[in-house]
C-alpha cells in the first residue's frame, strides 16, 4: 500500500509524538530495593542546608532532623507536606514515608537573612527517572525540530551573498 | 505572512496616537519607581519584606519575562519610567513637542553603536545580581544610578541613547521581543520611500522623530522598536500600523545578524543556565560567593561566571558551527555562519529564562501581598494582605511546566537551525552540531531545575 505524499510528510512527526508519549508513560525497569527506616540529619546554617541533597529509596520511612546552627530556620518539603521550624541549637523532627519517586525542593520557611529565598536543598527519592524522561523528551524535541525544518524546503541565497 | 492590523479602526488609531493613556501609565510607574528607590534606600534591610526588592525582582521581573516580553515585545519600554526624567529634560516638555529642551542633542558615537555596550552592561549587572536581588540598598542604588545615567545621556546625546545603546535590560528585551506577536510596521513602504520629509524620523508638530533612532519605513524586526507610538503620531499619511502577527515572525526573516546580536543571543542563553545554577541550584558555596559583592570569593565567582557566559558558551557554539561547516564541506567563514544561525537560539534562550522566572515566581509570589499592604514597613494593612505568610505555589506543577517550556523552546530552536542551514544551502549537517550543543544546555537546565 502506498501512502500519499501529504500524510507521509506527517508520518515522521507523528512517530516522534508517539515516542514522546512513550517516554512520558512507559515504566522503566526499576531495581529492587528493600524499604528501610532512615534518619537524616540536616544542618541549617548560613543560608545553606547540609547535606544539600538528601538521597532515599522509595518506600523508606524517613525521619528528617532539622538542626539550626546559627539562627532560626525552617524546612518546607512541599511534596510530602513536611513543615519544620528549629530554633538555634535545637532539633526539629518529622517522619514520612517516601512513597513518591522524584526530586523535590527543600526550602527554608523562616526569613533568616538576605539569602533566605535562595536557601534551597533537594530530596531525591530513587528510583527517580524524571531527569531521564525529561532528557528523552529534549532529544525528541531536537529530532522533531529537525524534521520540521526538512519538511520546509526552499533554499535562498548562499551564505557568501547574504546581506550583512 | 498573515497580519491583523489593530489600528485599522479610527477609534483604535486615535487611542494609540493619544499621549494621555501612555502618560497616565508612565506617571503611575514613575511614582512606583520613586517608591521602590525610597524603600530600597531607606526601608527595611530584610529583602523579602522590602517593597523595592519584592516588587522589582519578583513582581516586575515575572511580569516582564512571562507576559510582557514574549507576548507584547518592547511594550514595557514604551512605559518604562527609568528614562522619563531625562527625556522630559531633553525635550523641555512632558506631552507633545513644545518648548526648548536642555539637550545638547549630540549624535551617539559611531564606535559605540550596536549592542556591545548593552552586552557589557548586562554582564556587569549579572555578576552583581545576587547582592542586587537580596539587598534593598543595592537595588535602590542600581535603579537610582540607571535613572541618573539616563538623565546624563539624554542631556548630552540625542533621542533615547540610554535605552538604545546602554540599558542592560533593553538589549535583553529587544532580542526576545522578536518572538512577540505584536509589531509596529508601515503599511506601504513605497509611500515612505517617496515621502522626502520623513517626519517619522525627523519629527513634526504632532510628535518627535523616532526616539529609538530607527526609520520605520525599513523596520524589519522588533529589536530596536520601543513601541513608543511617535511614528503613528508623526506620519501624515497614517501609513504606520500596529499589527498582530504570528509568534516569532522576526525569526523567520533571512539574512545575517550583526555579531553583537549573535553574541547577545548566545550570552543570554548561557546566562539563563548560569543564573539557574547559582540562584536555584544546590550549590550554596557558589551562591554565598556571588552574594558577597566585592569580596575575593565574589571575584572568583565573577571570573567563573564571565568565563562561562562570555567565553565558554560562545566558544562551544563557534566550535559546533565550525564542525558543522567542516562536516558539510562548506568553505563559509565560521563567524559568518554563526551570525546567520544565531537567531535560532532565541526561542531556546527565552524558554530558559521563562523556566527560571517561573521557578522563582512560584516559590516567592506570596511575598507580594504583604509588601503591597505595607510598602514602607510602617505597620499598615492597606489591602488586608499584610499578614499573609510565605507559601510556595504550584510546586507539583512546576516540573512539568518547566519541561514543557524547555522542550518547546528547544524544538523551535532546532527547527530554526535546520531551516537556516537549509536557506544557506549548506544542508542539515551544519545544523546538527549546534543542535547537539543546544540539547546539552537544555539538559543542564533541566538537571538544575527539575533533576
Amino acid at each position: 500500500m502506498r501512502i500519499a505524499p501529504g500524510p507521509r510528510r506527517l508520518l515522521a512527526p507523528a512517530l516522534v509524538g508517539l515516542a514522546a508519549v512513550a517516554v512520558i508513560i512507559v515504566p522503566l525497569p526499576q531495581p529492587a530495593s528493600d524499604a528501610t527506616a532512615r534518619t537524616v540529619r540536616i544542618e541549617a546554617e548560613d543560608f545553606a542546608f547540609s547535606p544539600a541533597i538528601v538521597n532515599v529509596q522509595r518506600g523508606d520511612t524517613v525521619t528528617l532532623e532539622l538542626v539550626a546552627l546559627d539562627v532560626v530556620h525552617g524546612l518546607h518539603l512541599d511534596a510530602y507536606g513536611v513543615e519544620l521550624t528549629a530554633d538555634p541549637g535545637q532539633t526539629a523532627r518529622a517522619t514520612f514515608v517516601a512513597d513518591r519517586p522524584g526530586t523535590f525542593t527543600i526550602r527554608c520557611t523562616v526569613p533568616c537573612g538576605p539569602l533566605h529565598p535562595f536557601m534551597i536543598g533537594r530530596l531525591r527519592v530513587d528510583p527517580s527517572d524524571s531527569l531521564l524522561r525529561a532528557a528523552g523528551l529534549a532529544l525528541l524535541a531536537v529530532v522533531f525540530g529537525g524534521l520540521l525544518a526538512r519538511a520546509r524546503l526552499g533554499a535562498r541565497a548562499p551564505i557568501s551573498s547574504a546581506p550583512a | 505572512m498573515t497580519r491583523y492590523e489593530l489600528t485599522q479602526t479610527p477609534l483604535a488609531r486615535a487611542m494609540f496616537k493619544s499621549r494621555w493613556p501612555q502618560l497616565a501609565l508612565q506617571l503611575g510607574l514613575l511614582a512606583g519607581l520613586a517608591l521602590v528607590i525610597t524603600a530600597g534606600l531607606l526601608g527595611t534591610p530584610v529583602g523579602n519584606r522590602n517593597f523595592g526588592i519584592v516588587m522589582v525582582w519578583i513582581a516586575w521581573w515575572a511580569a516582564l519575562m512571562l507576559v510582557a516580553v514574549p507576548w507584547l515585545g518592547r511594550a514595557w519600554c514604551s512605559v518604562c519610567p527609568l528614562p522619563l526624567p531625562g527625556e522630559w529634560l531633553q525635550r523641555g516638555a512632558i506631552l507633545g513637542p513644545r518648548g526648548r529642551g536642555l539637550g545638547l542633542n549630540l549624535r551617539w558615537p559611531r564606535r559605540l553603536r550596536g549592542l556591545w555596550v548593552q552586552n557589557a552592561a548586562f554582564v556587569a549587572v549579572a555578576v552583581l545580581s545576587l547582592p542586587v536581588l537580596t539587598q534593598p540598598r543595592w537595588t535602590g542604588f542600581l535603579l537610582l544610578g540607571l535613572v541618573l545615567a539616563a538623565v546624563a545621556l539624554s542631556v548630552i546625546f540625542e533621542r533615547r541613547a540610554f535605552c538604545r545603546y546602554v540599558c542592560p535590560v533593553g538589549g535583553f528585551i529587544g532580542l526576545y521581543a522578536q518572538v512577540a506577536p505584536v509589531e509596529v510596521r508601515v503599511r506601504d513602504a513605497a509611500l515612505c520611500a517617496g515621502h522626502t520629509v520623513k517626519t517619522c524620523y525627523t519629527g513634526s508638530a504632532d510628535g518627535y522623530g523616532c526616539p529609538w533612532n530607527v526609520f520605520p519605513g525599513t523596520l524589519q524586526a522588533n529589536t530596536y522598536c520601543g513601541l513608543c507610538m511617535e511614528c503613528l503620531r508623526t506620519c501624515p499619511y497614517d501609513n504606520v500600523a500596529i499589527n498582530l502577527r504570528p509568534i516569532g515572525a522576526d525569526l523567520n526573516r533571512s539574512g545575517l545578524r550583526g555579531l553583537d546580536e549573535a553574541f547577545k543571543a548566545i550570552v543570554l542563553l548561557g546566562s539563563g543556565l548560569a543564573y539557574s545554577a547559582v540562584l536555584l541550584g544546590s550549590w550554596s558555596e557558589a551562591r554565598a560567593a556571588a552574594a558577597a559583592g566585592g569580596s575575593r570569593a565574589w571575584l572568583v565567582f565573577a571570573l567563573g561566571f564571565l568565563s562561562f557566559v562570555v567565553v565558554l558558551i560562545p566558544a562551544a557554539f563557534l566550535i559546533a558551527v565550525r564542525l558543522g561547516l567542516w562536516w558539510s564541506r562548506s568553505r563559509a567563514a565560521s563567524l559568518q555562519a554563526l551570525r546567520a544561525l544565531s537567531p535560532a537560539l532565541i526561542p531556546l534562550g527565552l524558554s530558559v529564562w521563562v523556566a527560571f522566572s517561573l521557578s522563582f515566581l512560584l516559590a516567592n509570589l506570596s511575598y507580594v501581598g504583604p509588601v503591597l499592604s505595607d510598602p514602607l514597613n510602617l505597620g499598615w494593612n492597606l489591602l488586608g494582605t499584610a499578614g499573609v505568610g510565605w507559601s510556595p505555589y504550584g510546586q507539583s506543577l512546576f516540573p512539568w511546566l518547566t519541561i514543557g517550556v524547555l522542550v518547546v523552546g528547544l524544538a523551535w530552536s532546532s527547527q530554526r537551525l535546520g531551516a537556516i542551514a537549509d536557506e544557506l544551502r549548506v544542508g542539515g549537517r551544519l545544523a546538527l552540531p549546534p543542535q547537539v550543543v543546544s540539547l546539552g544546555l537544555t539538559i543542564a537546565v533541566l538537571w538544575v531545575l527539575v533533576g
